[in-house]
């Protein structure tokens, strides 16, 4: 896979006045600063031993930076990350997939020079070139959150019942936050250092999909959708959240 | 049906207040000390009705209940529920603690990420990051 470096040449000349060798003649150096090198991928990581690793090793042939937070895995999903080439970030005990998130974030936050971060799912179900476009969006400065959809063009197809659901949750959404995305529940987002900073993740476990849309509202945050391919397949549609997780997720919103 | 309004009423008010309890963020000293007033108050009302069990007869009929111990009965399933209530919005606070907690040893033991110097090279190649 060849790398794929979003680049803006930056041209530097010394000045004339230096006293050097080659003063008197104009050296132009081109130097890349791919968007990438400043992009951490935060990978909430729980038992998912069997495909953590190819997922890292594909997605860092774009991404360099790449920080998996397990979460009271079980199995081989720590080696395995490791073994792909991320960094390992490790929760005591599983906190749940919110609280990955937050940790992850914050470890990302903490380097400096980064300003781009981007949620990504361990078992392959999100795309890398998603992600890349994402960034992409980001980097012109328009907007502060990138919100992967499923439902923005006809590529991906969930399963009746799922779609449903899926669509009542928007609704649901739309109303109690006044935010409006087509895709309730994508885990495939980008976000700046601004987003990434001020959003709270409070919700531990499956509500943290929500409290982050709501918290884009609350924050004054601006946001865009982007259309993104998620890949089912028989391993992930294995593990898919099921339909009783929307009784839990709405009531860890509500009582507080 | 009209001589039972009042503990109808009283009830209704007090499950109400429940409801409003569960979704309104209070800071963690006034509800402890509403705990604890509310605690007390049972306490007292116990007492006295161990002390004079008539006085239950009388107030029961005030508010339009029949027997001293149906008025019993309301009261301890309010007393319940508002307890669960109560442990359960102390339980979440309890688990936004845990959880700030891991994620401080998380971090704590996280590795370091690679300085980059915001140089690059003079030949014009990009410096490649190296995961440690």
């Amino acid at each position: 896979m060849e790398k794929d470096f979003r680049a803006s040449p930056v041209h530097l000349r010394p000045s004339a006045n230096v006293a050097s060798p080659t003063a008197g003649t104009t050296r132009s150096i081109s130097i890349v600063i791919p968007v990438t090198a400043s992009t951490w991928l935060v990978v909430p990581l729980y038992n998912e031993a069997k495909v953590v690793r190819e997922v890292i090793q594909h997605a860092r042939t774009v991404f360099p930076n790449i920080v998996c937070v397990d979460d009271g895995s079980s199995d081989d999903s720590v080696a395995e990350a490791l073994a792909g080439g991320a960094i390992v970030v490790q929760h005591p005990f599983n906190l749940g997939q919110g609280a990955a998130l937050r940790t992850g974030l914050d470890y990302a936050l903490s380097d400096k020079s980064a300003k781009y971060f981007v949620t990504f799912d361990s078992d392959g179900q999100h795309r890398v070139e998603d992600a890349l476009a994402m960034i992409d969006r980001l980097a012109t400065g328009t907007v502060d959150v990138v919100v992967g959809s499923r439902f923005l063009d006809q590529r991906t197809q969930p399963g009746a019942l799922k779609k449903l659901v899926l669509k009542t949750a928007v609704m649901f959404e739309r109303l109690s936050t006044g935010v409006k995305l087509t895709d309730a529940h994508n885990g495939l987002r980008a976000f700046n250092r601004t987003a990434a900073t001020k959003i709270r993740i409070d919700q531990n476990r499956m509500a943290h999909a929500s409290e982050i849309v709501a918290e884009i509202r609350r924050n004054d945050l601006r946001y865009t959708e982007m259309p993104v391919h998620v890949v089912y397949t028989d391993y992930s549609k294995s593990k898919g959240q099921s339909i009783w997780n929307s009784v839990n997720i709405i009531s860890d919103l509500y009582f507080k | 049906m009209d001589n039972q309004l009042v503990i109808k009423i009283i009830l209704i008010s007090l499950f109400v207040v429940f409801g409003v309890a569960l979704v309104l963020p209070v800071s963690g000293a006034r509800r402890l000390a509403i705990r604890r007033l509310l605690l007390l108050l049972v306490a007292l009302a116990g007492i006295l009705a161990i002390a004079f069990p008539e006085l239950l007869n009388v107030v029961a009929n005030l508010v339009g209940v029949g027997r001293g111990t149906d008025l019993v009965l309301y009261v301890l399933v309010v007393v319940f529920i508002g307890n669960s209530i109560s442990n359960s919005i102390r339980h979440r606070h309890l688990e936004r603690e845990v959880t700030k907690l891991a994620r401080n040893v998380a971090l704590s033991s996280a590795p370091p990420h690679v300085e980059r110097s915001s140089e690059q090279s003079q030949d014009g190649s990009a410096t490649e990051t190296t995961s440690p």
